[in-house]
């Protein structure tokens, strides 16, 4: 299982990463390899606004479709287009290429509390190999 | 074994969910005296004896065949070829029950596929569902359509202020369960999109094609307006009518909804009837209801399969793009064969004479003295302002065997004098000055 030591995971198996003020979030590799061939993500609208554990969007592989939840509450600032063409992206490089939003947290202090929240590396490494 | 799938256990959870106590606790809220109604039957007769009382009542009845008929406002009498209930009537296609297993369905599958392909050629779209309950619901799933991926709070749906009071109620009690405000706009739709100040969180533009009263709506530039302010552009389209005009995927729509029972199926006192919904590629996987595609067996013969089901109730249970997902197959089959029968040439044909007798219609009742038909561009269905109370009109009209149309009092308490009429092919030259005359002379 492969593994961002920078990311911070959900126990829905999304991670983020802080960029500047912002924070990017995609599904960590033991989900794209529990899913397998993702065929499809929809993306919510940019602009949007989610809670944090909101969902705001769906991955569909050929075996199923998840909901993905929003780690970090704010406004989506930015989502991968790239996906829309090759949502295999997600498979082939899920903590790079395959990206899927960034998002500016409305509330900088509540976002670094759901930060501290999330699970460390180890922490979900754990997780994720008893799942 | 039961077939009740509920636990004691799992209706105290539900019940307490709900935040009742009991089921008799649920049902408080309908009367009393309607909550077990005692059935006082009688011992019984014979089946003859109950034809007979039960054709005695059914005459009674207005209906299309006997009466001169120009009432439309949402349900409209279009002629059935004899070929479509023929057909439809089949037990192959009439037996089976949401018959979607390939390896045992390939007509009813590939009927389906069928009525997809001729529903995305009429509509100018991409891709097809195999329907939904009527042209209402239709148009409250694609709004729902317009909703995913966006923010909760603070959205936006502009709906015409020609929208069939009907289909808007519809509409509130889908979106009621939504943080969403339903607002009405006047004039084009290009022009209620481009209002930016007002429309924070706009998801979709409803336009109809025509609206309630018959109206043609100009819809240049209202697609790149709505998608400017990053909504969808849904058009709620006359069937019939897209035979003969530019269709809305020409128009640049996002989602397309009908009323399909102009298309085959027969008039008929809360249905069924049929709702047409047909999208984008772009948008398929928001589209909620069934879809079926075209495929190759292991032995490369052409076959039909549902397809994209990721997003459907029996996968995704309670995230599911609806679970308001039944379509309307018996419906749906006969405007697969209504439209196959038709052809591109005989729908456009039948357009044409609604087009044409409905504006010989309305020229000659704007002639009448104390009629005015209203100005602007209408396809079958106009509005008539009547010199007298329409209701009391229409009731004259009844006694001729005769239904002039609706008295739009029905809906609006305050519009007294006015009639909404609808002309189809059905309507003969010689009924329509029939009409002409009985208004004429009922109205004095």
């Amino acid at each position: 299982m492969k593994l961002d030591t920078e990311a911070r995971y959900a126990k829905s198996h999304e991670w983020v990463r802080k960029d500047g003020a912002e924070y990017v979030c995609g599904i960590s590799d033991h989900a794209q390899h529990s899913l397998g061939d993702i065929v499809f993500v929809d993306l919510p609208k940019i602009g949007a606004s989610f809670d944090a554990g909101s969902s705001f969007g769906v991955v569909e592989s050929v075996k199923a479709a998840s909901d993905l939840y929003l780690p970090i509450g704010g406004k989506i600032i930015a989502t991968n287009a790239a996906l829309a063409d090759n949502p295999d992206l997600v498979n082939k490089d899920c903590y790079g290429e395959g990206w899927i939003i960034r998002v500016a947290p409305t509330d900088a202090n509540k976002a670094g509390a759901e930060w501290n929240n999330l699970l460390t590396s180890d922490d979900y490494e754990k997780i994720a190999e008893e799942d | 074994m039961p077939y009740i799938p509920v636990t004691g256990e799992q209706q105290e959870d539900m019940l307490h969910k709900l935040g009742v106590v009991s089921v008799e606790e649920l049902f408080e809220d309908l009367p009393k005296r309607l909550r077990y109604p005692k059935l006082d039957l009688s011992a019984g007769i014979s089946e003859s004896e109950v034809l007979r009382e039960l054709s005695a009542l059914a005459a009674t009845n207005a209906n299309a065949d006997d009466y001169r008929w120009f009432l439309g406002a949402g349900a409209y009498n279009h002629f059935i070829p004899a070929v479509v209930p023929a057909l439809a009537s089949r037990g192959e296609f009439l037996t089976a029950y949401t018959p979607y297993q390939p390896e045992v369905s390939q007509g009813t599958l590939q009927a389906a596929f069928e009525y997809q392909s001729m529903i995305a050629a009429l509509t100018g779209m991409d891709a097809v569902n195999a329907s939904h309950y009527d042209g209402a619901t239709a148009l409250a799933e694609a709004v729902l359509m317009s909703l995913r991926g966006t923010s909760e709070d603070k959205r936006l749906v502009l709906l015409p202020e020609g929208l069939h009071p009907e289909y808007r109620a519809v509409l509130e009690l889908y979106l009621s369960a939504f943080d969403v405000e339903l607002r009405t706009y006047r004039g084009r739709p290009a022009d209620a999109a481009a209002e930016k100040t007002t429309n924070t969180g706009l998801t979709a533009v409803v336009a109809c094609y025509p609206d309630f009263y018959g109206r043609i709506p100009d819809l240049s530039g209202a697609a790149e307006a709505i998608h400017e302010a990053e909504a969808l552009f849904i058009v709620a389209a006359d069937p019939i009518m897209l035979g003969l005009l530019k269709s809305p995927g020409a128009w640049g729509a996002d989602i397309v909804t009908a009323e399909g029972q102009s298309l085959g199926n027969e008039l008929a006192y809360g249905g069924p009837y049929l709702g047409i919904m047909a999208t984008t590629n772009a948008l398929v996987r928001r589209m909620p209801g069934r879809i079926v595609g075209e495929a190759r067996d292991a032995e490369g013969r052409r076959g039909f399969a549902l397809t994209l089901v990721a997003r459907e109730q029996h996968i995704r249970r309670e995230k599911a793009v609806s679970n308001i997902c039944s379509n309307q197959g018996l419906a749906m089959l006969r405007s697969c064969i209504y439209l196959a029968t038709m052809g591109k040439t005989g729908l456009r044909r039948a357009a044409e004479l609604c087009w044409h007798r409905a504006h010989y219609a309305a020229k000659r009742i704007d002639a009448l003295p104390g009629f005015t038909v209203e100005e602007g561009a209408f396809f079958k269905e106009f509005i008539v302002r009547t010199p007298i109370d329409a209701e009391i009109l229409a009731e004259r009209l009844y006694e001729r065997k005769m239904v002039p149309g609706l008295p739009l009092s029905r809906y609006f308490s305050d519009r007294r004098k006015e009639l909404l009429v609808c002309v189809t092919e059905l309507n003969t030259r010689e009924d329509i000055d029939d009409l002409v005359e009985s208004l004429r002379e009922e109205s004095k």
